[in-house]
Formats: C-alpha cells, sequence, structure tokens
C-alpha cells in the first residue's frame, strides 16, 4: 500500500510503501513522475512492488504495477481525511523495514471500511490503538493496574497506559487519564463518546511515539480530520 | 577531451539545470545557439534579460506577468464574477489555452501536503477568501488536481467557504475526450460512473 511520493529529480520519484512483509518501505521509482506512471502512484493505492538493490542497505528502485485505486474516496470530504490521517501515521511513526502483519491487516481492513460503512471512525480509533500496540506502547484497559478488578475501569494511568478502576484511583484521579465508557465496555461508541477515544490515543501517540522523535508533533492530517469529524458529529447532534 | 573555455563552461552549467536538460544536452543547446549567434543567442539573451527585469507575480491572482495585476485581473470582461483556483501558474496557462473559461483566476502556488508540511498559511488561501468577500464573487470553480493532495485541499477550500453565498463548484473526473474504457485505471471509471449525467 503506498503511503508518500515524493518526487526526486524530474523524472523520478521516491516513494514510501507500507508492506505485510517489509512493514514501511522506501524506493525509487524511475519514470515515477511520468503521465502513464504518477496517477497509480497515489497514496493508498495498493500496487503490485518489486525491489531490487545492489545491497541491502541501499534505498533500491521499485517496479510498481497497479493492483487497486482508492480513487474513489477523493470526492469524499472526511473518509479522504481519514486516508491522509492513516498515511501521514504511518509516515511518521512507523520504523522502516520493520514487518508488522497484523497491523497491515488491520490498515487494509480500516481502508476499505472508510466512506462505506457509519462506523469507520470507530475503526480508525481501533486503528490508531493497534499502531500504539504494535510499537509496543498497546494499552491495557481490561484490568484494573491497581485492584485487578475488571469492572469499575473509569481511568488509564498516561505513564503506562493501563486501566485504573475508580476505586483504585483514589487521590490520584485527577492525574488519571478518563477512560471512555465504550472502550472499558467493549461497544461502539455513542455519538460523542468518539472525541474521548481520540483524546486517549492522542496522548499516547505523542507522548510515546512523537516526543521519541525529537519531539516532532504529530502530523497535522490527524488534528484535520479529528476537526471534521468533530463538526460532523456536532452537525448531526 | 579539452574543456570549453570558462565562459561557455559557466553557460552550459546554467543550461544544464533547467528542466528537460542534462550536461550533455545543455552542451548541445549551446553549442547551437553558438554556432546562431546572431540568429538565436544574442536576441535570446535579449529576451532573457527583459523577462527578468520584467517578470513579476500579479499581486491578485499570482498569476505571473510584467506588471503588479495581471493581465486577466485588470480585464473588466474578465470579472464575471466567477473565479478559477488552480494549483500553479502552468494549470493556469492549460486551461487558457482551452479558451473555455472567461472568468478570473487564482493559483494556490501548491496543495496542502501533511508529508512535506504545507499547510493553509503556506498557500495563497487567505488571499482568495479575502478576493470572494471584495470582489462580488458569486461562484467559485476548483481545478485542482485529481490526486489526493489536491482533492484534500479542494475539500478545505470548499470548507473555508461553507457558509457564504458562493457557489463551489469542481471539474468534472472521468473519461477524458478519445479515452478508451478498456485502458482507464479502475478509480477513473468509478469516478465518471458516479458523476454520470442524463444523456
Amino acid at each position: 500500500m503506498l503511503v508518500a511520493v515524493r518526487r526526486h529529480g524530474e523524472t523520478s520519484a521516491i516513494i514510501e510503501v507500507f508492506t505485510e512483509g517489509h512493514g514501511r518501505h522506501a524506493g525509487v521509482v524511475r519514470g515515477g513522475t511520468s503521465r502513464k506512471i504518477a496517477p497509480i502512484l497515489q497514496p493508498g493505492a495498493q500496487l503490485d512492488l518489486t525491489w531490487r538493490a545492489r545491497l541491502e542497505d541501499h534505498i533500491g528502485a521499485f517496479t510498481v504495477e497497479p493492483r487497486r485505486s482508492r480513487a474513489g474516496l477523493l470526492a469524499e470530504r472526511v473518509p479522504l481525511a481519514g486516508l491522509n490521517a492513516i498515511c501521514a501515521l504511518i509516515s511518521f511513526a512507523l520504523p522502516e523495514r520493520e514487518p508488522h502483519p497484523r497491523l497491515y491487516e488491520q490498515t487494509q481492513t480500516v481502508l476499505d471500511l472508510l466512506g462505506e460503512s457509519a462506523h469507520w471512525p470507530y475503526a480508525y480509533l481501533q486503528w490508531e490503538l493497534a499502531l500504539l500496540r504494535a510499537l509496543g506502547f498497546g494499552l491495557s484497559l481490561d484490568v484494573c493496574a491497581v485492584t485487578g478488578a475488571q469492572s469499575g475501569l473509569a481511568y488509564v494511568s498516561p505513564k503506562t497506559g493501563r486501566a485504573v478502576s475508580a476505586a483504585g484511583a483514589g487521590e490520584w484521579a485527577d492525574r488519571l487519564l478518563p477512560l471512555p465508557a465504550f472502550l472499558a465496555e467493549g461497544r461502539p461508541p455513542e455519538p460523542g463518546e468518539l472525541s474521548q477515544g481520540f483524546a486517549l490515543s492522542g496522548h499516547f501517540l505523542d507522548s510515546r511515539i512523537a516526543r521519541g522523535l525529537a519531539g516532532k508533533p504529530l502530523p497535522a492530517a490527524r488534528q484535520r480530520l479529528l476537526d471534521l469529524l468533530g463538526r460532523q458529529s456536532g452537525a448531526a447532534r | 577531451m579539452s574543456e570549453a573555455p570558462r565562459d561557455i563552461e559557466n553557460l552550459i552549467e546554467m543550461m544544464a539545470k533547467l528542466p528537460g536538460l542534462g550536461p550533455r544536452s545543455a552542451r548541445r543547446a549551446v553549442l547551437h545557439l553558438i554556432r546562431k549567434r546572431a540568429l538565436l543567442l544574442t536576441p535570446l539573451a535579449d529576451a532573457m534579460h527583459q523577462v527578468a527585469i520584467s517578470a513579476r507575480e500579479c499581486l491578485n491572482c499570482g498569476n505571473v506577468g510584467v506588471t503588479d495585476i495581471c493581465e486577466i485581473c485588470a480585464s473588466e470582461k474578465r470579472g464575471n464574477g466567477q473565479i478559477c483556483v488552480v494549483e500553479d501558474v502552468a494549470d493556469l496557462w492549460a486551461m487558457e489555452r482551452g479558451k473555455a473559461f472567461a472568468g478570473r483566476y487564482h493559483v494556490l502556488g501548491g496543495t496542502l501536503s501533511a508529508l512535506d508540511n504545507v499547510g493553509p498559511e503556506d498557500l495563497r488561501i487567505p488571499r482568495l477568501l479575502d478576493r470572494v468577500a471584495t470582489e462580488g464573487v458569486n461562484e467559485v470553480i476548483l481545478a485542482l488536481n485529481a490526486t489526493v493532495d489536491g482533492q484534500t485541499t479542494a475539500h478545505y477550500i470548499a470548507e473555508q467557504l461553507e457558509g457564504t453565498e458562493v457557489a463551489v463548484t469542481s471539474l468534472a473526473q472521468g473519461v477524458p475526450i478519445g479515452g478508451e474504457l478498456d485502458y482507464l485505471d479502475d478509480g477513473t471509471i468509478s469516478a465518471a460512473l458516479k458523476a454520470r449525467k442524463s444523456f
């Protein structure tokens, strides 16, 4: 799946793809700015790729064949913002050439749901949590880290990402992050609840991933998606 | 191979930086110019000097011209209430070649790009909103590329214009003139099918 494309010289392009077996991988596409190939190289497109390089460390060159385009999303404002957010986060967060087959599969699922199902924003939130999990910062939301209770979970520790029950939080409650009820109960969110989930995933994306990357801010594409979703749910209410 | 004199080498190096030219083709072009000095080299140098002095960006729309306000913006005939938003001056020239549009333009100077950190403030979007508010505009035509970045930008502009009286339209997407369905990608076919009209 193509994640990003940048012009390289006059006729070539450097693309970043997210693959099942090799994770995020970059390579040159010769003639990538030509009228024949440029339309294929759009973020979200599924490609058949062959990579060749003299040495493993080299950036190498891809030959590309189109498999499936996601051009249908271009006309839809919010799903297109979803596609941008997914591509931007993959490019931002995933280390190069580290395979994440499970995340790859979940990425395909959420991309297929964009614009097709009313529940795609929830699937997108689950994808953000899966991204955190793939990078080793998965949240543990099914048992209280203090008491071991499996019910009454109301908070998440901003440091460990583990759930805490209201009883276990005690006087530390105001230092903990609120755990949205739908995530604790494992059910789809009610209108308006989703933003709490994004606040939670956003905290960990920022504190665990962005700060580890020399303090780079999270991609603006994610905030744009959240703004659009917020406006959409505000208009629906 | 003996090197050409320094001045000529400089010219070759400069020419090699032009799009479509590499060092070898620049060398051939320079040799050709020297051979046709009176016919090509001197007039070309004069023309380049003239353009270097006079070329500037239109303060209103971002088009390239020789005055602060370009001919299109200055023309009363083009003030029909329509503004066509394009990404680049090359797109404006392409639209003008078609002679199908009689309104004015607005050149954004790029598209929003999350990966390259291009935000709305890096483009001429605020100026577009000013123009819509002050020029009596009744339609904004978004003629941006059918790419993810182009359409993301188009949606952003449409969003900024929500709540105004201005109609926001975009170019149609689908089968090109002379195109054969068999050669089209599935995305284009799906866009064409969605934008079908009664016949």
